[in-house]
């Protein structure tokens, strides 16, 4: 009885969605005025703080423009994806089709991306990425419709390789967590750290999501290599740069990393953190003029300090304005909308980054270290660094 | 592998071992002795660390939070047996895994409430703060050295209080033959308050003593459930003492496959489990 009642009331729940829309024309009209942009970001669980960062940078790129993109009004749509791969395709699409956006800005989550690009790939409709370093997204899977503006996996680490050679650590051990996005680090290390004449002694894997590092750590000291390079993030970054304080390693062996080593995690891994060297393409105290007032503006409309994050979804805005005002608004037309995009230079807070024709940030990666409990940057460890691309045909 | 090497690896993996004991005692006992499959064991671990976190937050003493927190512990699993449990211990193992799978949820949400999402680190206490020099190049934190000892000693400690004690004997008496002890004058509902508060006490320390050197995070708890039960599963259900011997084989399994042959870490102690219950199907010590 209960499913009779479900059926009668969902019919009468469709009947009347379908004719209120045919009662009001003008309104349904009137909504496709504006530019329809949706976001499919984490808002709850362990990346939701990424998730608001991003959107607020983003919000902040189109308030520059008086809040409109090509002249036109715009009108948000809001999924949290939840950092769930399992509802991946299915957030992405009802955002593409029962909201029918322009634009699907999503997300930081790789496994989730994945899902929103088979869905970009499908739908056809304009895609940003504003964290998700899946390789594969900007490589044999690239699209001309899906653009990133934040990093590929391998980006990071492609500059870490030289700087630690400068510094006369010629004997390495990587160790990071065995999954995608840590194989996908490595490949990058492998081979900048090799280019420069270095050399991997031992590669040390912690099953995904481990925090027992203890063993590994003790295997460390037995090969005394001249420095260790990791691959960690998030919690499991705070805790490995604790143990490997806690086991007498950062006296005799240098730590570097991917820079989300150091990212978010410097207060919960305080004393432990200091001196350890990471590349990336942003740092909070990046000593420029463009990067001065972004922090100002964020911290006054946001009141908070902006992160990487909130920088990656700002040049996700700006990329998006560039685009629409080069074809006043209308973002049908595709073709000239990409070719707008493609090849930009963009004025990002990080410096200033060129658009790769596989649609990856050509950028600078900083080389920082941790001083005093902040990424202060020293130098610059690669200097326009390009994801390969490989295998990416745009068709 | 050097000598040397090889000791603080045999330590590594003692360490983990005891600590996973402790657990995997209490998720033993209160299914050997209450018959009650406890999914949500593993989020009394997580409860262990958050308090030990946010007590010495407080009291800016680790010792202290830890003996603070391990009443609170005690007297939380008491409250939730009485309230909860209890009602479920002639029920099907499926209703009870019902249960303890939605206090997962409960749980969790309610750490999120109170406590945030946020990674947490505490601090290891001055006393035991630095390393033992075992060679020039390879020393031993003595934070691990004291979190083995306090297992081994909390491990010594359960040993003889269901072997030589009057309550134990009562506890095994319960488990043997419930009805027969009843009638024998044996209050079982007092003891089964007992053996749970006792199982969430020993989970809730692991976690506590367990917070300096893994980090308190949000999912510590049910990726350390699953380690649990395959040592429950390797050492036989219902059995203390097989909990123990299994505990150590899947620390020194894991440590040891981690360091020689990492492509295989992940799934070496499903393998180890597999083998035992080819020639064992019940565990070990399965009496």
């Amino acid at each position: 009885m209960t499913t009779r009642r479900l059926v009668l009331t969902r019919t009468a729940a469709v009947i009347g969605a379908a004719s209120s829309g045919l009662l009001l024309p003008q309104l349904a009209r009137a909504q496709s005025d504006k530019v329809r942009v949706g976001f499919m970001l984490p808002y709850t669980g362990t990346y939701a703080q990424l998730g608001v960062s991003i959107e607020n940078g983003f919000m902040m790129a189109l308030n520059e423009q008086g809040g409109k993109l090509g002249g036109r009004d715009v009108e948000f749509f809001k999924v949290d994806d939840e950092s769930n791969p399992a509802k991946g395709i299915e957030n992405a699409n009802l955002l593409v089709q029962r909201d029918k956006v322009d634009v699907l800005v999503g997300t930081v989550h790789s496994g989730v991306q994945m899902g929103i690009h088979k869905v970009a790939r499908e739908s056809g409709v304009l895609s940003l990425i504003p964290n998700a370093g899946v390789q594969i997204a900007t490589r044999a899977q690239c699209a001309p419709n899906v653009y990133r503006t934040s990093f590929s996996n391998s980006q990071p680490t492609l500059a870490l390789g030289k700087a630690m050679v400068d510094r006369g650590h010629k004997k390495a051990v990587w160790i990071t967590w065995n999954y995608s996005a840590g194989a996908e680090a490595f490949e990058g290390f492998e081979q900048g750290y090799t280019a420069a004449g270095g050399t991997i002694v031992e590669k040390l894997a912690v099953p995904f999501p481990s925090v027992e590092f203890q063993a590994l750590l003790t295997q460390i000291a037995a090969i005394k290599p001249d420095a260790v390079a990791c691959f960690f993030a998030g919690g499991g970054a705070a805790k490995f740069l604790r143990d490997f304080h806690a086991a007498g390693l950062s006296k005799t062996i240098q730590l570097y990393g991917s820079g989300f080593l150091t990212e978010g995690v410097l207060e919960a891994a305080g004393p432990a953190a200091e001196g350890v060297l990471t590349t990336m393409h942003y740092s909070d105290s990046l000593d420029t003029p463009r990067n001065k007032k972004f922090r100002l503006d964020y911290a006054k409309s946001v009141k908070a300090q902006p992160d990487v994050y909130a920088v990656q979804g700002y040049d996700a805005g700006q990329l998006l304005v560039i685009g629409a005002n080069a074809v006043k608004g209308d973002l049908s037309n595709k073709k000239a909308l990409y070719a707008a995009m493609d090849g930009v230079t963009i004025d990002s807070p990080r410096g200033k980054w060129t658009m790769s024709p596989a649609h990856n940030p050509i950028q600078d990666m900083y080389l920082r270290q941790v001083v005093k409990g902040e990424n202060k940057v020293i130098g610059i460890a690669g200097k326009a660094v390009a994801d390969p691309a490989t295998g990416c045909r745009m068709t | 592998m050097d000598f040397a090497n090889f000791l603080i690896q045999l330590l590594n993996s003692v360490q983990y071992g005891l600590l996973l004991f402790m657990l995997a005692a209490g998720l033993t006992l209160i299914f050997g002795i209450m018959g009650v499959v406890n999914l949500a064991h593993g989020t009394f671990y997580m409860l262990g660390a958050y308090l030990a976190w946010f007590l010495t937050a407080q009291f800016d003493n680790l010792l202290l939070a830890i003996v603070v927190g391990a009443l609170l512990a005690v007297a939380f699993g008491w409250a939730l047996e009485w309230l909860l449990f209890r009602h479920f211990y002639k029920r099907d193992h499926l209703d009870q895994v019902l249960l303890t799978f939605g206090l997962i949820y409960i749980f969790q949400e309610a750490r999120s409430i109170l406590w945030g999402d946020d990674v947490h680190s505490v601090a290891v206490p001055e006393l035991f703060n630095g390393a033992i020099q075992l060679t020039d190049n390879l020393s031993y934190p003595v934070y691990r050295l004291v979190v083995s000892a306090v297992c081994a000693a909390l491990a010594l400690g359960l040993y003889l209080l269901i072997s030589k004690t009057r309550l134990g004997m009562k506890i095994r008496a319960g488990a043997f033959n419930r009805e027969m002890a009843e009638s024998l004058g044996i209050n079982i509902r007092f003891i089964h308050s007992i053996v749970f508060a006792l199982g969430v006490g020993l989970a809730a320390v692991a976690g506590m003593v367990a917070a300096p050197i893994s980090s308190v995070y949000p999912g510590m708890g049910s990726s350390v459930l699953i380690m649990c039960f395959v040592v429950v599963v390797i050492g036989g259900i219902g059995s203390v003492r097989g909990a123990l011997v299994a505990a150590l084989m899947v620390g020194l399994v894991d440590t040891f496959c981690k360091v020689l042959v990492p492509e295989i870490a992940g799934m070496a102690v499903y393998m180890l489990m597999a083998a035992v219950l080819l020639f064992k199907p019940e565990g070990l010590f399965k009496s």
